[in-house]
């Protein structure tokens, strides 16, 4: 307790930066599948339901396999399950996909919820962490900077996803067939193939998502762990420009917000507790208000987003 | 000689044959191709004419592979090929510039350079690529900027750029969908000039869609013409004169019918527009300063390549976008576009794309007819709809404007392009006093009778006093219907005369920004 009192104000930007990294990490998985999948011209909603049936599904196959990075893999697999549905059924003729997203909210939801009800109780085994404080000798520093694997490996997908846009014939492929359907089948590609890859992807990484709010932050399993992160993730993706490495900086932001209710907490601010917990509510909001305009599109948006064509 | 060719013969590889035989294509009910065949002989420039709705188009896309025909043939080199997708096509050196821009917008040239070959390899060395690309650049006829992305190309670069993809391609035989509809004329000239050399040293062959004439007596060397999906002749463009393919392709004679326009002595400015700037929806400028007075009776034409702010500045008068600055006076008073305003200075509009911008696509006939209407008297009392009066005046209208629906209870969107144009044409034409009429590119996409139909509809309303501003594309239409024509080009007006004193090469010229 004596250092904790030393620690004092400094408390605040310490737990918002662990805030940032741990809170931010389902933010920056699912907004790296957001990114993947609207580039190919798709929007897909239900990453939502996806990062909830991912963590029940890292969290149910690392209690019964007692190994959490199977737990991974496995909320990946469920992830990217979903996703063949959503890359199937959005693409049919007439079929909207922001209906299909808001259905396949649901629908993952009530997946998570079905196979979660017997994870509740039990304690299943947590991914390792990474002590970066251990130098300190300062419980609350040393509490702070334990930092998840899965936080550095979304790190690296992000420059890893920017590259492949640019420089790879399948990055292309992408970009040409969110841009201008026309234009990618004049080149003979197959529209259909190369979203529903792409869905597929990015639901696979917003399992993985999922897979680090059960085993790594908070660290275990009820039905409100997501709180509307899939979500908000689809707006940051909007803020981020379609941009990877911008999807990073965002979901640090992001993560960061989420943190600042709990961090004055930390240091005793009682006042507007709920009011600093919906930080990153509002933020979604004022990049909403401030992105938006009736007299002109968004830059970088991916010409065919959200088109029936 | 001998020594000359010989390396020559060695290094460019000749195009071969290409031969349709009895190509049929039905969509539903629609017999879209009727047992067509045709031959582009190795080394040719080859016309394929025909009006709107032919099966041009068709028969290209299936031998493109982008339609499977329901019978026929495509012979490459005298046998027999399935080309099933454009790439089949490629792989044959058979490539197509479309009619729409086949490039991504986002990307740049470089990356839709390399994204279009077959090969492409699945990780890009991109130094290595851009040696190649600057290598192959310095050989191509024309140039274009490999850095830029595409969204900040002119018209007539992307049009470049689509037919250098297909020469990177090593295509052999280049199909183009009308190339020439996106240029200005000096362009057009150029670019068909520079793909006429490469056919004449006998490095390619081209089958070229067009509907232009002039640019068939000037460049191609056969002509084939389809009319309502069937072979309707063939011939060697110098034993041909225009009124012999004219008639090849309506099936008649047909002249078009001179307008006879009524003087009128004491006009009357209707429209004035003040300094309008305007943006376009990517934030750019678009409009960039802009000022004009259009008088009663009369018809002020603009004329422009599509994309110099022309289609902004519709929106802005119609109400559809507001300006960034400058203001817009009609008969005197200023105006916001707003339906009362409309209402009472009879400002009727005719926008292009009239299906996206002019109508409920999922509303019926009659109910599309009656949206300038439909909340006063006869058609409604208080806040209640008098079906009947709708339907009666839809029924008027229908049979005077010749619209062909299967009844006014319809959706508009089940109605061709004509009819639909038709449709709100009636509309915007039907009130008893009309001061001011803005169309724009009302003619794009009809045929023949429809284009006369609505040219003569147009100058009776300006004959009866009414104001028109004619925005258009088609450079004959505005010649023929204008009183006074002016050209946009770049936001800004370039050109301006009287139509008797209208100079040709001037208005290409001040198209394309000189």
């Amino acid at each position: 307790m004596a250092t904790e009192a030393a620690l004092g104000w400094w408390g605040v930007p310490l737990a918002i930066a662990a805030g940032t990294m741990r809170g931010g990490t389902p933010f920056l998985f699912v907004s790296l599948g957001e990114c993947l999948t609207e580039k190919s011209g798709k929007i897909n909603l239900g990453l939502e339901g996806t990062l909830l049936t991912g963590a029940m599904a890292a969290y149910g196959t690392s209690y019964l396999t007692g190994s959490p990075w199977i737990g991974v893999l496995a909320a990946g697999l469920a992830g990217a399950a979903l996703g063949v549905i959503h890359g199937w059924l959005s693409q049919q003729f007439r079929v909207n996909d922001v209906a299909v997203g808001i259905a396949m909210i649901i629908f993952g939801s009530g997946v998570a919820f079905f196979f979660g009800k017997p994870f509740i109780q039990p304690k299943a085994a947590q991914l390792p962490t990474i002590d970066l404080g251990a130098w300190s000798g300062i419980p609350a520093v040393e509490a702070a900077l334990q930092i998840s694997p899965l936080f550095l490996l979304g790190v690296l997908i992000a420059p890893i996803m920017h590259w492949f846009f640019k420089s790879t014939r399948w990055g292309l492929f992408i970009r040409a067939v969110g841009d201008s359907p026309d234009a990618a089948k004049a080149m003979g590609m197959s529209i259909f193939k190369v979203r529903l890859l792409s869905v597929v992807a990015g639901s696979f990484l917003a399992g993985i998502g999922g897979a680090s709010l059960s085993l790594y932050y908070p660290g275990l399993w009820t039905e409100r762990i997501s709180s509307g992160q899939g979500l908000m993730a689809v707006a940051l993706v909007i803020f981020a420009r379609w941009n990877p490495i911008q999807c990073l900086w965002a979901s640090l932001l992001f993560g960061g917000a989420q943190a600042l209710g709990p961090a004055l907490q930390s240091v005793g601010i009682k006042e507007g507790y709920y009011l600093f917990n919906a930080a990153p509510y509002i933020l979604t909001l004022v990049i909403m208000i401030f992105t938006c305009s009736p007299k002109r599109s968004l830059t970088g948006a991916p010409g065919a987003l959200g088109t029936d064509t | 000689m001998t020594i000359a060719t010989t390396p020559l013969a060695i290094e460019t590889e000749a195009p071969p044959e290409l031969e349709v035989v009895n190509m049929t294509k039905q969509f539903g009910k629609l017999v879209a191709l009727d047992n067509v065949s045709m031959l582009l002989k190795p080394g040719t420039f080859h016309a394929l004419l025909g009006e709107n709705g032919a099966g041009k188009s068709t028969l290209v896309k299936c031998i493109m592979g982008f339609y499977r025909p329901d019978q026929g043939d495509v012979l490459i080199g005298k046998s027999a090929r399935t080309i099933d997708s454009p790439r089949d096509a490629q792989r044959y050196g058979v490539g197509m510039v479309y009619q729409h821009f086949t490039s991504v917008p986002a990307m740049t040239v470089a990356e839709n350079l390399v994204l279009s070959r077959i090969d492409s390899p699945a990780l890009i060395n991109w130094k290595d690529e851009y040696d190649k690309l600057s290598a192959f650049m310095a050989t191509a006829p024309f140039r274009v900027p490999l850095e830029l992305p595409i969204s900040q190309l002119a018209a007539g670069q992307k049009q470049k750029l689509e037919i250098l993809k297909q020469l990177y391609l090593k295509s052999k035989i280049l199909i183009l969908d009308e190339p020439t509809s996106v240029l200005t004329p000096d362009e057009a000239d150029e670019v068909l000039g520079l793909i006429r050399q490469q056919v004449t040293a006998g490095k390619l062959s081209v089958l070229i869609i067009t509907h232009k004439f002039r640019e068939v007596t000037s460049f191609a060397d056969e002509v084939t013409v389809l009319r309502k999906g069937k072979f309707a002749g063939t011939g060697s463009v110098k034993d041909l004169s225009v009124s012999d393919m004219a008639e090849m392709m309506m099936g008649e004679r047909k002249e078009p019918q001179p307008v006879s326009k009524v003087t009128h002595l004491n006009a009357v400015p209707v429209l004035e527009a003040r300094d309008i700037h305007a943006i376009k929806d990517s934030g750019l400028p678009a409009v960039n300063g802009l000022s004009l007075t259009v008088h009663s009776g009369e018809i002020v034409g603009i004329a422009g390549i599509s994309g110099n702010g022309q289609k902004e500045l519709v929106e802005v008068l119609a109400g559809q976008r507001s300006p960034t600055s400058g203001e817009v006076l009609v008969n005197g008073k200023p105006y916001k576009a707003t339906r009362a305003e409309m209402y009472s200075n009879k400002v009727f509009a005719l926008p292009e794309e009239p299906l996206r911008n002019a109508c409920v696509p999922h509303m019926s006939v009659a109910e599309n007819m009656a949206l300038r209407t439909f909340d006063r008297p006869p058609q409604a009392k208080g806040f209640m709809l008098i079906l009947n009066a709708i339907r009666n005046t839809a029924d008027t209208l229908i049979k005077q404007f010749s619209v062909k629906t299967p009844s006014p209870e319809t959706p508009i969107s089940n109605l061709s392009g004509g009819n639909v144009q038709r449709a709100v044409l009636a509309r915007e034409l039907s009130s008893e006093h009309i001061n001011l009429l803005i169309a724009a590119n009302p003619c794009f996409g009809l045929d023949f009778a429809a284009v006369e139909f609505i040219h003569g509809q147009i100058v009776e309303a300006r004959n009866r006093g009414v104001a028109v501003l004619l925005v258009s594309e088609d450079l004959d239409e505005l010649l023929k219907l204008s009183d006074r024509l002016i050209v946009i080009s770049g936001g800004k007006f370039s050109y301006e005369s009287e139509i008797a004193k209208a100079d040709f090469s001037a208005i290409s010229h001040s198209m394309a920004g000189h």
